[in-house]
């Protein structure tokens, strides 16, 4: 047992923090608030030369063979910095979805591409009806001569427009009408038939609703051999999880810092706000909450390759802790900064925002718990 | 003890509903559903003051003399409850409810003559200048000076925060005229005409992306001393009977149960895929309700004692607490029961406005903004840490 950095890790770290540090400011983000792209090309090739994008990606197809706990340490300086660019809909869920389900010739065409820079991937699966059930699409997939048409609508598709090919899930229509396997197609950006709506996202960067409407697409556009996807969807989302949290911890940190900072700062009755002992007591229930994320969303990285129900019961276990720890968070870092916090004036605001996009993700506590009971295989004493 | 209104009652609660069937136009209902700031805008809000005016029921609480419609407590209670149910638009409350009992209080007659009646009318729009960058809740601080040069005072200083100043054309502020030892005693109330030379006003957006707020600046500008409310250094006393006012709106369960409405409608929709069916999501909605049966409880025990010439007590720092928790317990439901489509920013205002479908069902479009926005409940008007101060001071006497 040892939860220490190792020597590269720490050197990842200090890289990212570094980086972070001197290109994410309020400046930038106000100006990337107004791209239409809601990011910046320029930083993205910057990931790719100081080999961010490779992390996750075995070395056969060009990565670094890198796992959940480096994805980690890249995403909660991320979070500190309010990154927009596609990096969780490209690095982890993307190419997480073509190294799971696709062929051969399919990992060597893309993911070599994802980590190099020259290919941004991303994920439509969610749809209105399903609220954050997985397997719930009704997107379909019918077999056609020359390969495949896709009908349906998805909602909420993270980073679509900044994507060179959407891999898209769908149920296949089965032979004798029973429920088809669910599916997943690589989608190239600009395929007729396929509506893109982009919209400024919550808490920064862009998402998009998308209609597919008659799209024709070649046989092999069908990700791997066709087997049902959802045991493949659920390992990558469960990944996908454990890098927001992480996130949600870079955010939830400097959110405390900047609160405990203000609270010492800014005075009323003559004397620091942090004098109180409400403010003091509520200071040290963040920080509570802070270090705590800080443990679950660990735990969920360091089990991203259990297996499934320990691996999802890690996953779940911390969306839904650090959903509620960040939370009361943001909500207080909010109180605490009185009348300043509801502005856009301060950082604070837009923190704050990410937080609640975070949370809503692939579903809030609620759900998380749920999943997390019914997934079972409660863990034993002395596991 | 009894829970139901008297016939009169209900005759009375037949006319506010005919009323609101006359004069809400669709637009002002769609309007007012739109809107995820606290106040409605003054094209909204104010087309609605005109119409309350007409009928003679302009300013509810105010006494006969000065143009209210003397109405018995439980009539007020009829006529917001009805106004809530049906979703009508907010008026500018800084006037009708905060400067108008100010001015019936402690104006003088040439002051009552000249504002009360353009309140009343939606002539005025009011804003309130109380906080300062350096003064919020210890709003005795506050630096914005008022210095007497014949027959004005001249005006150096900032408010901020102000709601609505870059609609209004009056402030109500509190200033200071005096370097006290109790810093209390050296405040004054004043009232600022918005178009003097000297005022500029910046606006300031808050998180839901919405202009609702302003930082006002004052550079040498001049008030006939005769704006002055009442005594000179009174200011305090003056401005704190209105915030009991602004916290004790003391009829705040309707608004809630219409807010709850809107979310419960979403939740039982196909549009978020039936949220109700997840039983947590079930399960908080009935929490809520239960807060607001409470809170109407304990509003109905408030109005029967006033119906009777009982003082009900320091409870207004009680309802303010709970309303503002409750309206945010709300808030986050809606957030909840969209779901993925919480995702969505639609940054055009006023969202009524908008001329383009937007890529989500358009009833959720002010639903995370109103969370956002509302974050401010538990902030103004005295935070809820203050609020738990004056509790514990006030009624349990510590
Ligand atoms: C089961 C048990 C075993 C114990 N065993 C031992 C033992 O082996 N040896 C020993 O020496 N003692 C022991 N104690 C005593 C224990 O350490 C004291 O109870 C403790 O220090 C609190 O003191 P108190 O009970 O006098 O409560 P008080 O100090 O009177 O406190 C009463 C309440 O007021 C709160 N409070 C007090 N001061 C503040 C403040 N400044 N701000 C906010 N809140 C405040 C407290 O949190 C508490 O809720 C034991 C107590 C218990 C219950
Ligand atoms: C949307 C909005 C509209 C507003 N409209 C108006 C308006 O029209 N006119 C106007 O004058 N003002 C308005 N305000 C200002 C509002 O009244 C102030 O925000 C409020 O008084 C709090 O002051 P502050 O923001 O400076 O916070 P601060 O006083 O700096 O407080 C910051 C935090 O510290 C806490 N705190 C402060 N002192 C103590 C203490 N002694 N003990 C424990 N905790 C403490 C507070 O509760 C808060 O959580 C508005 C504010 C908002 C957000």
């Amino acid at each position: 047992m040892d939860l220490n950095l190792s020597d590269e890790q720490r050197l990842l770290r200090e890289s990212v923090d570094r980086f972070i540090a001197e290109t994410y400011d309020a400046d930038h983000r106000r100006r990337s608030a107004g791209d239409p792209l809601g990011f910046s090309p320029a930083i993205w090739k910057q990931f790719a030369d100081l080999g961010w994008l490779a992390l996750p990606i075995a070395e056969e197809y060009g990565g670094l063979g890198a796992g959940a706990v480096e994805t980690g340490i890249v995403m909660e300086a991320f979070g500190r910095g309010l990154v927009s660019e596609p990096y969780l809909s490209t690095v982890v869920i993307g190419a997480g979805l073509i190294a799971e389900c696709g062929s051969e010739a399919q990992k060597q065409a893309m993911l070599p591409k994802v980590a190099d820079g020259s290919l941004r991937l991303s994920f439509a699966h969610s749809e209105r009806a399903a609220r954050f059930d997985l397997a719930k699409v009704e997107t379909a997939a019918m077999k056609v001569a020359d390969g495949w048409r896709l009908d349906g609508h998805k909602i909420a598709v993270i980073d679509g427009h900044a994507a060179g090919q959407i891999i898209v899930s769908a149920r296949v229509a089965s032979d004798d009408g029973t429920a088809g396997k669910l599916s997943l197609f690589l989608v190239p950006a600009g395929t007729p038939g396929l509506t893109l709506r982009d919209y400024a996202r919550l808490g920064g960067g862009r998402a998009c609703n998308l209609d597919l409407a008659n799209v024709s697409l070649a046989a092999d556009a069908l990700l791997g051999d066709g087997s049902d996807a959802l045991p493949q969807i659920e390992a990558v989302v469960d990944r996908a999880l454990a890098a927001l949290g992480a996130e949600a911890v870079g955010i939830m940190q400097i959110m405390f810092d900047m609160t405990l900072e203000y609270t010492k700062v800014r005075q009323q009755f003559g004397r620091p706000l942090s004098a109180n002992q409400v403010i003091r007591h509520r200071l040290a229930d963040m920080a509570m909450h802070c270090d705590e994320a800080r443990s679950i969303a660990l735990r969920a990285a360091v089990m991203a390759d259990a297996e499934p129900v320990a691996r999802g019961r890690a996953a779940s276990g911390a969306k839904a802790k650090i959903g509620k720890s960040a939370r009361f968070v943001a909500e207080q870092s909010v109180q605490l900064h009185g009348a300043m916090g509801v502005t856009e004036e301060l950082d604070i605001g837009s923190y704050f925002k990410r937080l609640l996009a975070f949370d809503t993700l692939f579903g809030g506590s609620a759900h998380h718990y749920r999943r997390h009971a019914a997934l079972g295989g409660r863990t034993p004493p002395h596991a | 003890m009894d829970l139901t209104f008297s016939a009169e009652e209900r005759i009375f609660e037949q006319e506010v509903r005919d009323f609101i069937a006359q004069n809400l136009t669709p637009e002002m209902k769609r309007a007012t559903a739109l809107t995820p700031s606290v106040f409605s805008d003054p094209d909204i809000g104010m087309a609605w003051q005109r119409a309350l005016h007409r009928k003679g029921w302009g300013a509810p609480g105010w006494p006969v003399d000065a143009g209210g419609p003397d109405w018995t407590p439980a009539q007020r209670w009829i006529f917001e409850a009805e106004c809530a149910r049906a979703g009508t638009p907010n008026v500018n409350v800084m006037g009708v409810k905060m400067v108008g009992p100010v001015i019936i209080g402690f104006g003088s007659p040439e002051q009552k003559n000249f504002y009360l009646p353009r309140i009343l009318s939606g002539e005025d729009y009011w804003c309130q200048g109380y906080s300062e960058p350096g003064s919020g809740s210890d709003l005795a601080s506050l630096k914005t000076r008022a210095v007497r040069d014949g027959d004005d005072y001249v005006i150096n200083g900032t408010k901020i925060w102000t709601t609505h100043a870059h609609h209004a054309n009056r402030m109500f502020a509190l200033v200071r005229t005096n370097d006290t030892e109790r810093k209390q005693d050296g405040i004054s109330f004043i009232l600022i005409d918005m178009k003097s030379p000297g005022i500029t006003t910046r606006p300031i957006l808050t998180i839901g992306g919405d202009h609702e707020v302003n930082q006002v600046f004052f550079d040498d500008v001049r008030v006939p001393v005769v704006n002055r409310v009442g005594e000179e250094g009174k200011g305090w006393t003056y401005g704190k009977y209105l915030l009991e006012f602004e916290r004790g709106a003391g009829i705040a369960s309707a608004k809630l149960r219409d807010a709850l409405k809107t979310v419960s409608d979403l939740a039982e929709s196909d549009a978020t895929g039936r949220a109700i069916d997840d039983s947590d999501i079930a399960v908080r909605m009935s929490e809520i309700e239960v807060d607001i049966d409470t809170l109407e409880m304990t509003e109905l025990r408030v109005l029967s004692a006033l119906q009777t010439g009982q003082n009900p007590g320091a409870v207004s720092s009680l309802l303010k607490l709970r309303v503002s928790e409750i309206r945010q317990a709300v808030t986050r439901l809606g957030v909840e029961v969209i779901g993925n489509d919480g995702l969505y920013v639609e940054p055009m205002r006023p969202l009524y406005r908008l001329n383009e479908a937007p890529g989500i069902p358009e009833e959720m479009l002010p639903i995370v903004p109103e969370y956002l926005n509302g974050r401010a409940y538990t902030i103004f008007g005295g935070s809820s840490e203050i609020q738990r101060d004056i509790v514990a001071k006030m009624v349990l006497g510590l």
